[in-house]
């Protein structure tokens, strides 16, 4: 099992964190663009958090995907595969050249993960309010066996609307699942409008302190900031994490930032190119 | 969220046919009411709202709580046309659309948008080609699945205007205007669209202008194909279906899984009534990556693959 810390990032963390997450920007948009499919403002919003989980918090070895000892890291919001997929690659899970296939026929890059297409992938996910409650049963395995494994799970903040995730909450809660991380990408969009405007989730530290976890609120796109949070060791808290991630949809680019309409709107060339000459 | 081809020109998104019919039907009804779970722009009712904001509830992400949020509304004295993807709307809320919605027997319409493999690149959990199996199960739901413009706005009427629960299967992929001699709606009525007595072909949906063309090129070999379009999967139109074992070669084709669907709704008659040599067309299960178009020719959902599966059908009639 590789730990993140190469030479590379115990000089560094965070530049390594900040340089990958301007690729996976740069290198999902790319997808979207030449598939004419996707979902980039979300890609966007949780470009930040998944380079810190990759390359510097996670215990991950791409050569052993299905190691049991590894940390579990879920995609519960699916849609984003352009990021997902990006930082994959960039993790070493499968060759880069394979995002070029991205939603090509036959392609084992699907709109949404499939874990039968591609190690690295916990779990098949697409419809939402899917991934709380799988990881809560990875973290609670974790928790039977003693293991030492931490279970990550990566949600959207409209996605909280599904209840689903609120029974899973009462569970993790009830058996102080302290080796479970939920991070919320908390752009306060959804894909038709805001969060507050369709069904209210604020105050939402409280709702999850009141379901027995712990909440930590955080800039999600500061790079420092979610690595210590991510990094840090949950034992003897005795409660499951929370880490209420505040980002924009569409972060990075101008014309993208905090816009509803890309939430699954798809560049032509020239935003194309705008969006690659500020992603830069 | 799809980038399919470009539809020939002409050819219809039948989701507008659902919010202008849904919006012509709210002026003369104050009764009637959308619900909705973050699907007002895939449902195409983002004018519906502009006209009456305080007619619309949105839910949030929240199918299961949308289809009960009708009930309710139904049990207060609403029309509720409860609109999401088919594909959340009925896996995710099968309960709630099996025990609030057909067995208490309450005046809910329920419209699948975007059902079938309409989302294709976005994969089985975005496909709903399970959903007319689980569906056409339930006692009291009435199950439509129009196959263009006109035949959705009469489905839309027909709910409306019935007294208890309906699921309307509308598709966001581009379909022609089918001919029609005598153009009339009926629930629980399929309708004949071609006559001929080498063979029958049933299908709904969206295949049904690909049965016809597959009519066509079966006729250009001295085939006569009855291409029947069963629009209403529940309650069954079964004197058709045994009319049709009377050519004694039955092809169903639909927009679904193979099993379980309209298919299988046909050979239960068959099987216990008049057994005849049958194919049943549509998808294997959870399909690989591609887009909508791609999908249906890889699994030769085409005229050309409905007709060669009728000759197939024919040596052994
Ligand atoms: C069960 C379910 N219902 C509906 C959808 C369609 N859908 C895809 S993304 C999305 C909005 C998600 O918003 P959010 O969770 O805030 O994600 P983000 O803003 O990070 O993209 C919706 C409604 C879905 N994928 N699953
Ligand atoms: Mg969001």
């Amino acid at each position: 099992m590789t730990f993140p810390a190469s030479a590379e990032l115990r000089n560094d963390p965070v530049a390594l964190i900040r340089d990958k997450a301007l690729w996976i920007r740069r290198r999902s948009f790319q997808m979207v663009y030449e598939a004419q499919l996707g979902h980039p403002g979300g890609d966007f919003s949780a470009a930040d958090v998944l380079a810190t989980l990759y390359f510097g918090v996670l215990r991950h070895d791409p050569a052993d995907p299905r190691n049991p000892a590894r940390d579990r890291f879920v995609m519960s919001k699916g849609h984003c595969t352009g990021a997902f997929y990006a930082v994959l690659a960039a993790a070493g899970f499968f060759p880069e050249a394979q995002l070029n296939t991205y939603m090509q026929p036959l392609s084992l890059l699907n709109g949404h993960p499939n874990r039968n297409y591609l190690p690295g992938v916990e779990t098949n996910t697409g419809p939402l309010g899917h991934g709380l409650p799988v990881s809560v049963g990875i973290a609670i395995a974790g928790q039977i066996d003693s293991a030492d494994f931490r279970t990550f799970v990566l949600t959207g903040d409209g996605e909280l609307q599904e209840g689903s995730n609120w029974e899973a909450a009462l569970t993790a809660g009830h058996r102080k699942l302290e080796n479970l991380t939920l991070i919320i990408d908390r752009n306060r969009l959804q894909q038709g409008a805001r969060t507050e405007e369709t069904a209210s989730l604020d105050p939402l530290d409280d709702k999850w302190r009141a379901f027995g976890w712990h909440v930590e609120m955080v800039d999600g796109h500061d790079h420092r900031a979610l690595y210590e949070v991510l990094s840090k060791s949950p034992k003897g808290r005795g409660k499951p994490l929370c880490v209420i991630a505040n980002t924009f949809k569409g972060k990075g680019v101008s014309f993208m930032h905090d816009n509803v309409a890309w939430h699954h709107g798809v560049p032509n060339k020239d935003q194309y190119e705008q969006a690659m000459r500020e992603l830069a | 969220m799809s980038a399919a081809a470009p539809a020939p020109a002409g050819w219809h998104d039948c989701r507008d046919t659902f919010s202008k019919t849904v919006e012509a039907l709210a002026e003369a009804d104050p009764r009637i009411v959308t619900v909705v779970s973050d699907s007002v722009g895939s449902s195409k009712l983002v004018n519906f709202r502009k006209r009456w904001p305080e007619r619309m509830v949105n839910v949030g992400i929240a199918e299961q709580t949308v289809v009960a949020v009708g009930a309710g509304l139904a049990n207060g004295g609403k029309i509720p046309f409860v609109s999401a993807a088919a594909c959340f709307l009925t896996a995710r809320a099968m309960e709630q659309i099996k025990a609030d919605i057909a067995y208490t027997n309450v005046n809910v319409k329920l419209i699948g948008q975007s059902s079938g493999v309409a989302y294709g690149e976005l994969g089985p959990t975005h496909h709903s080609i399970e959903d007319m199996a689980w569906l056409r199960l339930l006692n009291n739901l009435t199950l439509i699945v129009p196959s263009d413009p006109w035949e959705t706005e009469q489905a839309i009427r027909a709910a409306a205007a019935l007294d208890g629960p309906v699921f309307i299967r509308v598709s966001r992929m581009p379909v022609p205007d089918l001919p029609r001699c005598n153009a009339r709606f009926e629930i629980g009525k399929a309708e004949t669209l071609r006559d001929g007595n080498d063979l029958a072909i049933i299908a709904n949906g969206v295949m049904v202008h690909r049965a016809l063309a597959a009519a066509e090129a079966l006729a250009a070999d001295g085939i006569a194909a009855r291409v029947i379009n069963m629009s209403t999967v529940n309650p069954l139109d079964e004197a058709t279906i045994l009319e049709a074992a009377k050519t004694g070669a039955v092809v169903t084709v639909e927009e679904h899984s193979v099993r379980g669907g309209l298919g299988g709704a046909v050979a239960e008659v068959l099987a216990t009534h008049d057994p005849v040599p049958m194919r049943i067309l549509g998808f294997p299960g959870f399909l690989p990556t591609g887009s909508a178009d791609w999908l249906l020719e890889h699994f030769h959902l085409n005229a050309a693959g409905i007709a060669d599966a009728a000759r197939q059908l024919l040596a052994r009639k």
